[in-house]
């Protein structure tokens, strides 16, 4: 090669990784950056997107937000939907892994029961929905077999009665929402070498030391950064409670992202809509620092 | 060899049979009963005691569904618009992991982190943005806005998993097409894209899924009948008519045919895509 082409050469690698790159980096830059600037922009200002020379609110819609006794029974709801959320999936997750992983089933039941047991989390979140008003309607199958078992007194209103509507929708989710743990608990599962287990039964460790002490601990990782994961995913929950109650009965159910959907598209407030986006934006900005720092960290 | 005899060892084994039974039942019930709940008809839905399998088996709720031209377009829609998405998607995305997985450039870090963020940011936080922009250039109600609003979306996640897997391709293939004085763009398409095949599908299997089911911004930016997609078409049937539950639930597992049937035959990219964000 010539002098000449090999600085051509490598003027070509340096820049073709920028070539390569460049129309993810316009799409995410105009239609991801850009939008976030601009939300924050139109939170404010007054009557944003509806006027064409909107005039400066400085923290006035913020101000109505924080004013707002619904913007913090949203917020209470989304942390009890999501903490419950979480915990449960993670739960279930974990005992239905520990179950399929035992070397006391027979494989190929094991096999048909890993793909039984992932079926909720092939149906999209409306479907969901769907099922689950089916299920609970007040004369629908659950309540005629509560009935039938004694367990409630008389037909309950599960999505429309204000006690127990928070509940009805957190347990749907957490219906929807195991079989993630549960997948990647398994393949976790599979990776703990199988020494630590053969060493611990030689010191005569009991199967529930074993779990603390091994299991557990070696999980950890996986543990950790999908409840996080799942945490920011499941505070942005919006179709699932917008289906099953809308946010109601008489805001039982509000939650952040209702909430702001309604007074952006309901109430056409654009502007105080954008400012409780933002504030959900900075909540999950934080939560995701803190998933980045822990993925860097490991 | 661990002692399988003892009572106690039996009756672990036991115990833990019956939990997989209540497992299953937990897990596996709501489905079954959509789908038995899709071949009653209505009055049968609430019979009580609650019939198991259809006692008067009818097709008629499928009938219904497939039989209205109205119906029929919320399927066309999704179809096209995850097919589109899905396409487009993988493309970009190919494109960046290259760069990614076989440059060392400035800024690469930082990118990276900035990429791995963005999968995070709450949709409802971009939804208003959305409508503003998509209103003022004329694309409100169109497939344009769902398909560029989607983009953005599966980008994230696509480009990360197409690295994930271009890391694992050895650099020695692409190295000796530049021995032989061909260039990076002829690497991409001569040795990278042939044997890439598999984290295509994984991420083709995970775009299509995302597109499939999204439902806020196809709520918002979309009004006309012709122009909605599945899910907002259930909630729309549910809204006209509150007790026609049998076609509800025949519209569903007609909606949620295309992930059952991915997930059958292509469990593994399936499972792949599912758990991208995850492990790392």
């Amino acid at each position: 090669m010539t002098r000449q082409k090999r600085t051509h050469h490598r003027l070509k690698r340096a820049v073709a990784p920028y070539l390569y790159l460049s129309p993810s980096l316009v799409i995410i830059g105009l239609l991801m950056l850009l939008p976030m600037v601009t939300v924050i922009g139109y939170s404010f200002q007054n009557s944003a997107v509806l006027r064409r020379d909107p005039s400066f609110a400085g923290l006035k819609h913020y101000q109505a937000i924080f004013d707002d006794p619904v913007f913090w029974a949203s917020l209470w709801h989304t942390l009890y939907f999501t903490c419950m959320s979480v915990v449960f999936h993670m739960t279930i997750g974990m005992i239905f892994a520990l179950m399929l992983n035992s070397d006391r089933i027979n494989p190929t039941l094991r096999n048909i029961l890993r793909v039984l047991y992932i079926l909720p989390w092939l149906f999209t979140a409306v479907i969901i929905a769907v099922i689950w008003r089916l299920l609970l309607e007040p004369n629908g199958v659950v309540n005629s077999i509560l009935l039938q078992l004694g367990i409630i007194g008389s037909k309950v209103e599960w999505f429309s009665s204000p006690r127990t509507a928070l509940h009805a929708v957190t347990f749907a989710n957490i219906w929807a929402g195991y079989p993630l743990f549960m997948v990647s608990l398994l393949a976790g599962l599979q990776g703990i070498p199988k020494d630590f287990y053969e060493a611990a039964d030689i010191d005569g460790a009991k199967a529930y030391q074993k779990l603390i002490f091994i299991t557990i601990p070696q999980l950890m990782p996986i543990i950790i950064s999908i409840s996080l994961l799942d945490f920011i995913w499941t505070m942005q929950v919006f179709p699932l409670i917008w289906i099953t109650t809308g946010g109601g009965p008489i805001y039982a159910t509000e939650v952040l992202s209702t909430y702001t959907y309604k007074l952006a598209f309901s109430s056409y407030n654009l502007s105080q809509a954008s400012a409780s986006a933002v504030v959900i934006l900075l909540i999950s900005l934080g939560l995701t620092l803190f998933y980045i720092r822990y993925q860097k960290a490991r | 060899m661990r002692k399988r005899h003892t009572p106690k060892d039996r009756l672990i084994t036991v115990a833990l049979h019956v939990a997989l039974a209540a497992g299953l039942f937990f897990a596996a019930f709501p489905i079954y009963w959509m789908l038995s709940s899709s071949f009653k008809s209505n009055t049968e839905i609430f019979a009580l005691p609650p019939t198991i399998l259809p006692k008067a088996f009818t097709l008629e709720a499928y009938a219904a569904i497939l039989g209205d031209p109205v119906k029929l377009r919320f399927f066309f829609n999704s179809y096209f618009v995850a097919g589109a998405v899905t396409v487009l998607t993988v493309l970009i995305a190919l494109l960046a992991a290259y760069g990614f997985s076989r440059f060392d450039f400035r800024g690469k870090g930082s990118l990276n982190t900035l990429i791995i963020s963005t999968q995070t940011i709450p949709p409802i936080t971009l939804l208003i943005p959305f409508f503003g922009l998509v209103v003022s250039y004329g694309i409100f109600d169109t497939y344009v806005a769902l398909i560029l609003t989607y983009l953005v979306f599966t980008l994230p996640y696509a480009i990360l998993l197409m690295t994930g897997y271009l890391n694992t391709l050895p650099r020695d293939l692409d190295e000796a097409v530049a021995v032989d004085g061909g260039s990076s763009w002829t690497a991409l398409w001569r040795v990278i894209v042939p044997i890439s095949l598999p984290g295509i599908v994984a991420t083709s299997v995970y775009t299509f899924l995302l597109c499939w089911n999204e439902f806020l911004f196809a709520l918002t930016l979309t009004k006309s009948t012709s122009m909605r997609t599945v899910p907002i078409g259930i909630q729309l049937l549910m809204g006209q008519h509150a007790f026609e539950w049998n076609q509800m639930m025949a519209m569903s597992v007609l909606g949620s045919l295309p992930l059952l049937i991915i997930y059958l035959v292509a469990q593994r990219y399936f499972l792949a895509g599912m758990t991208a964000g995850s492990v790392k």
